[in-house]
């Protein structure tokens, strides 16, 4: 981590990604930068960078994930990445030890960056202080998802100019979800509202010592709102555990156009995805003209790019 | 079927109203089914044109009694009581509005079967009928029922009726979900282990009977930890039914805590005690089951106190197909609608409780609890009155009995104090020599 070959300021000072909260602004608004500009290069007919040539780029994912496992893989390629999925059934998985033996394993074969998902909090970081290499979480359990979060942040910027001053609402199932952690931390560091609505049970305990405002009612909550977040509701919690039905989930706390119609005019409208149409977020709203959903699976990319670009400015004998 | 008539004068009466304290001679003045005047200041207003005017001969006024522990056997068991039949008895028992329970077949757990029980109560009650919907799906205690659509639907509050929720965390995310609707839950505290499969309070009475006992540990036990998730969830509790001192020190302690919490119990538990059972008579089969004299006593005291807000009739009818069997076989259960206010005034006439604190248990508390206008004598509260004679003595005679079941525990005993005429919305629905 001596040699800078970056020419911008601030540097970005951290060898692993593992979450929003070791990062400071200027760490966010680097990345936010360089993912600007990876927006551009993926746009180009030409998609190739040189940043990550002769590096390799080692996807391991505990748990099943589509989007996130290709946006990473198109990112590493993209930046001339040698880049390596590593599918690792979590039923195979005996936790803790494995997960050691996994990681010195893996160290051995001289990875230069490792994307690691994991069903459980804290694991990510555990295989960090065990590798050589570059980590950057893709999501461990419900703590952290800081990638979701910095392309959130990238596709409001670049629709709003600005992120601080926002109001934002994240909405749905807060107490299972990384997404909305990692969103919460990055929102408040640039300087917007964050607001959180979703029935009580799926609040989790200490939230209202976490610098959001909280609300349980979708349209009071909504009220002044100029991003609307929605997040999935996994459907084991929609029959009687967390809430009881997916109709009354839908009536009380589903994205519909006259609960949209509470925010502000042109209120943006996100979601991570995978969506339940019909459950968080009627289809009317995702496939409608105040959705962002589509262009936040192509920040993805550009988002990882900048990620995985930062991280290599500070790969030894760079 | 409740159309209101003309404006009615309930003249020369003794006028009490508990949810102002209001015990005074004066007169009642109801018109387009809403109450105009009432008491003392209700001797200064001319009875509006075309009145009919009737003399109590300084009878009791008073709230109609608002009754949350009715269970009906429509949908289900209309052999035993359909919504009609209870409504009578109610009207015969000074009860305006009964608040059923959702212990039906179907299970009251889906907003359709409140939107029939409300249809069918339009169509074939004469008094007000409030539906309770389940609390959890089936009343099995393990998923929550739709809180919101439910209340949307009509109903008033959600209780798993006799059936516990046992698991800690069902509850806890019930009481923090029905937060958000400001929704009641109302629950019957029971560790179903301890309880097992005890028939009667445990004890020597039981022993000697050689009946199962269920500890009043299985109820405070279970109090004791729904204060602690009512804490945690900030949650909106009303305990149905407690039988035993030290569930009620709970709910004091919870109360003085500041917990959203009230405490409920059924005349039953505050005018009999075990030894009623004598031989094995299946009409004093209860759940909770009924307890020592100690207990009963310390039951008064806690209604008394203000400990106990709410007092329920625990309405349930069963007949000879459920309880003509063995005690330990015998289905739970009491008639209740008819014989409440009677056997409550035995508490008033033996010194124990005063008037006001009876009739406040039976009308405002209940009112408040559930957020509805009547249970009181306010102007512009709905009519629905009852008049009664406080002295009256009367013989609980089953042939007279208007429920569809005749399992009173009551049978063949008298009460003093007796219900002359029941109004709702303004129009008589009873009058006793009618």
């Amino acid at each position: 981590m001596t040699a800078q070959t970056s020419h911008r300021a601030p540097i970005f000072p951290h060898r692993h990604l593992l979450g929003i909260e070791a990062l400071q602004p200027q760490d966010i608004l680097h990345l936010l930068d360089l993912a600007d500009e990876a927006v551009e290069v993926s746009r180009q007919v030409e998609k190739q960078k040189a940043v990550l040539r002769g590096r390799t780029q080692i996807n391991l994912f505990f748990e099943a994930s589509t989007r996130t496992q290709s946006s990473f893989e198109l990112a590493g390629k993209r930046l001339g990445a040698d880049v390596m999925n590593m599918q690792v059934s979590a039923s195979s998985v005996k936790k803790g030890e494995t997960l050691i033996d996994t990681a010195a394993t893996l160290n051995a074969m001289r990875p230069d960056l490792l994307v690691v998902r994991h069903h459980a909090a804290g694991a990510v970081h555990l295989l960090a202080r065990k590798v050589g290499c570059s980590v950057v979480n893709a999501g461990d359990g419900a703590h952290e998802h800081p990638t979701q979060a910095l392309l959130d942040a990238l596709t409001i910027r670049r629709h709003k100019g600005n992120i601080g001053g926002l109001t934002v609402a994240i909405c749905g199932d807060i107490r299972h979800s990384r997404v909305a952690r990692s969103n919460i931390i990055l929102l408040s560091k640039l300087g917007a509202r964050v607001r959180v609505i979703a029935p009580s049970t799926l609040l989790p305990s200490g939230i209202h010592n976490m610098g959001v405002e909280v609300f349980t009612n979708m349209r009071e909550g909504l009220k002044g709102c100029d991003i609307v977040m929605m997040l999935r509701l996994q459907r084991e919690r929609m029959s009687g555990a967390f809430v009881p039905s997916v109709r009354e989930y839908f009536k009380y706390h589903g994205l519909d156009a006259e609960k949209l119609s509470y925010a502000n005019e042109g209120a943006l409208v996100m979601h991570p995805g995978p969506m339940n149409r019909g459950v968080e977020i009627a289809a009317e709203i995702a496939d409608g003209p105040q959705s962002l959903i589509r262009e936040q699976v192509e920040m993805g990319v550009a988002i990882r790019m900048a990620v995985l670009e930062a991280l290599a400015n500070n790969l030894p004998d760079n | 079927m409740l159309e209101t008539g003309k404006p009615l004068v309930l003249e020369n009466a003794r006028i009490i109203d508990p949810a102002t304290n209001m015990d005074e001679a004066g007169s009642l003045i109801m018109a387009g089914g809403k109450i105009i005047a009432a008491g003392r200041e209700a001797l200064n207003q001319g009875a509006p044109e075309g009145a009919k005017v009737v003399n109590c001969n300084g009878a009791v006024v008073a709230p109609g009694l608002i009754d949350i522990g009715v269970n009906v056997g429509e949908p289900g068991a209309e052999h035993r009581e359909t919504l009609e039949s209870a409504s009578q008895a109610a009207a015969a028992g000074g009860v305006t509005t009964i608040v059923t329970g959702p212990d039906c077949d179907p299970v009251i757990d889906d907003p359709a079967l409140v939107d029939f029980i409300l249809r069918r109560a339009r169509d074939t009650a004469i008094v007000n009928v409030l539906p309770m919907a389940a609390l959890t799906k089936g009343l099995k205690g393990e998923e929550m029922s739709e809180i919101g659509l439910l209340q949307e639907a009509g109903a008033v509050a959600f209780t798993n009726a006799t059936h516990p929720v046992t698991n800690s965390q069902v509850l806890l995310r019930l009481l923090t979900y029905a937060r958000d609707f400001d929704a009641l839950v109302v629950h019957q505290a029971k560790d179903k282990d301890l309880a097992g499969s005890g028939v009667m309070n445990s004890g020597l009475r039981a022993t000697w009977l050689g009946l199962g006992g269920i500890p009043k540990e299985a109820e405070f036990m279970a109090i004791e930890r729904d204060m602690r998730l009512v804490a945690m969830a900030n949650g909106k509790y009303h305990a149905r039914i407690i039988s035993c001192p030290q569930s009620a020190k709970a709910i004091r302690t919870a109360k003085e805590e500041g917990l959203n919490v009230t405490a409920g119990i059924s005349i039953n538990h505050l005018t009999m005690n075990e030894n009623d059972i004598g031989p094995y008579r299946t009409f004093h089969k209860m759940s909770p089951p009924l307890r020592t004299e100690d207990d009963r006593r310390a039951m008064v005291e806690a209604l008394a106190d203000g400990t106990i807000d709410i007092i329920m009739s625990d309405h349930n009818p069963q007949d000879v197909e459920t309880k003509r069997h063995p005690f330990a076989e015998a289905e739970d259960g009491a008639l209740g609608l008819e014989t409440m206010l009677g056997a409550g005034m035995r508490l008033v006439h033996s010194g124990d409780i005063s008037i006001m604190k009876l009739l406040a248990s039976m009308t405002c508390n209940p009112a408040k609890r559930l957020g509805l206008e009547a249970g009181r004598l306010a102007r512009g509260a709905p009519a629905d009155i009852i008049v009664f004679d406080p002295e009256r003595p009367w013989i609980v005679e089953k042939d007279k009995i208007r429920s569809r079941s005749k399992n009173t525990p009551f049978e063949d005993e008298t009460l003093t104090g007796r219900v002359l005429t029941t109004i709702v919305s303004g129009r008589i629905l009873y009058e006793i020599d009618a």
